[in-house]
């Protein structure tokens, strides 16, 4: 019988083999991550930091990361939540903050996601091509997380370093904002 | 483009992470189903549409998701303030009414915006 692989499951991203940027902006595809979207009322916002082991933010636009977790703030009661790994076994982020004896509710989203990092000194004028936001370092330091446009697509946009943003768009947008943000890279370049 | 400020963000953000939600500050009937039908239209259907100054619900959607209230010019389309949903109709604070007044007194007219046409 001729063997087909079934047994060793393989996933291929959304974007898988899509590429694109410029020499100023580069696009690059984040690695498979897990994520869950965290809701949760202001009072047992410290009984989820404790089960999940990263500090939930409180600020707006600001996110917290420790233990490989990061909590992006996206609303008063709302956080996403990605940690890296690929959660092959389940989810543990979902695992983790039900040790936590409170209501919430965190619903697994890690494949409803893709995340697209964009980087260089050309990032932000990419990511404007699109997105309304002011990309300054002064309103959007290091760290600054924020759920807003892309051209007609809502994103999850994270600074994760002075020149690098890490772009969190639905699976199914996913080649429309990369596209953009292609075309945006491309642009700033000139 | 209009910048709007977020309540919840505590920050000005564009009209596009917006989306308008309707007149604010309708009270649902305390005992519905007692009301005539015609206090019923009036209340689910019939709004006042009302030139100049309004409160309206406005929905940061692509943001932080939360609704707020929004006292808007329909005039000159100036916010002049915005505040949390659930809090009672806020003043207009003084300075910003004198300048939406200040914005009414231009009155744009049909030849002034088109030209002749001919």
């Amino acid at each position: 019988m001729v063997d087909f692989g079934a047994e060793i499951a393989t996933r291929t991203l959304p974007l898988s083999g899509a590429h694109g940027g410029s020499s100023v902006a580069r696009l690059e595809l984040a690695a498979p991550a897990e994520r869950i979207s965290l809701r949760v009322v202001a009072a047992d916002v410290a009984a989820l930091s404790a089960a999940l082991g990263v500090d939930l933010p409180t600020r707006p636009k600001t996110s917290a990361s420790a233990n490989g977790r990061t909590a992006l703030w996206l609303g008063p009661d709302e956080w996403l939540v990605i940690a890296e790994g690929t959660g092959d076994t389940g989810s543990a982020l979902v695992e983790a903050a039900s040790k936590a004896a409170v209501p919430h509710s965190a619903t697994d989203v890690s494949h409803r996601n893709t995340a697209i990092i964009v980087s260089g000194p050309g990032a932000a004028a990419a990511i404007n091509t699109g997105c309304p936001q002011d990309l300054s370092l002064a309103v959007f330091p290091v760290g600054a997380c924020s759920r807003t446009n892309l051209g007609k697509v809502e994103i999850v946009l994270l600074r994760t370093a002075d020149d690098a943003f890490r772009v969190e768009v639905w699976r199914s947008f996913s080649t429309y904002a990369f596209g953009l943000l292609a075309e945006g890279a491309r642009d700033a370049a000139l | 483009m209009l910048l709007i400020h977020c309540p919840y963000c505590e920050e000005e953000r564009s009209e596009l992470e917006f989306r308008w939600a309707g007149e604010a500050h309708i009270a649902r009937p305390d005992n519905i189903s007692a009301i005539s039908d015609e206090e019923f239209a009036e209340f689910f259907f019939l709004r006042n549409n009302e030139k100049g100054l309004t409160y309206e619900r406005w929905r940061h959607i692509h943001g932080c998701g939360r609704f707020f209230n929004a006292a808007r010019d329909t005039v000159s389309d100036k916010f002049l303030m915005t505040y949390k949903a659930g809090l009672p109709k806020q003043p207009i604070p003084a300075a910003a009414k004198a300048e939406a007044i200040a914005e009414e007194k231009t009155i744009e007219t049909w030849e002034q915006t088109e030209g002749d046409a001919r």
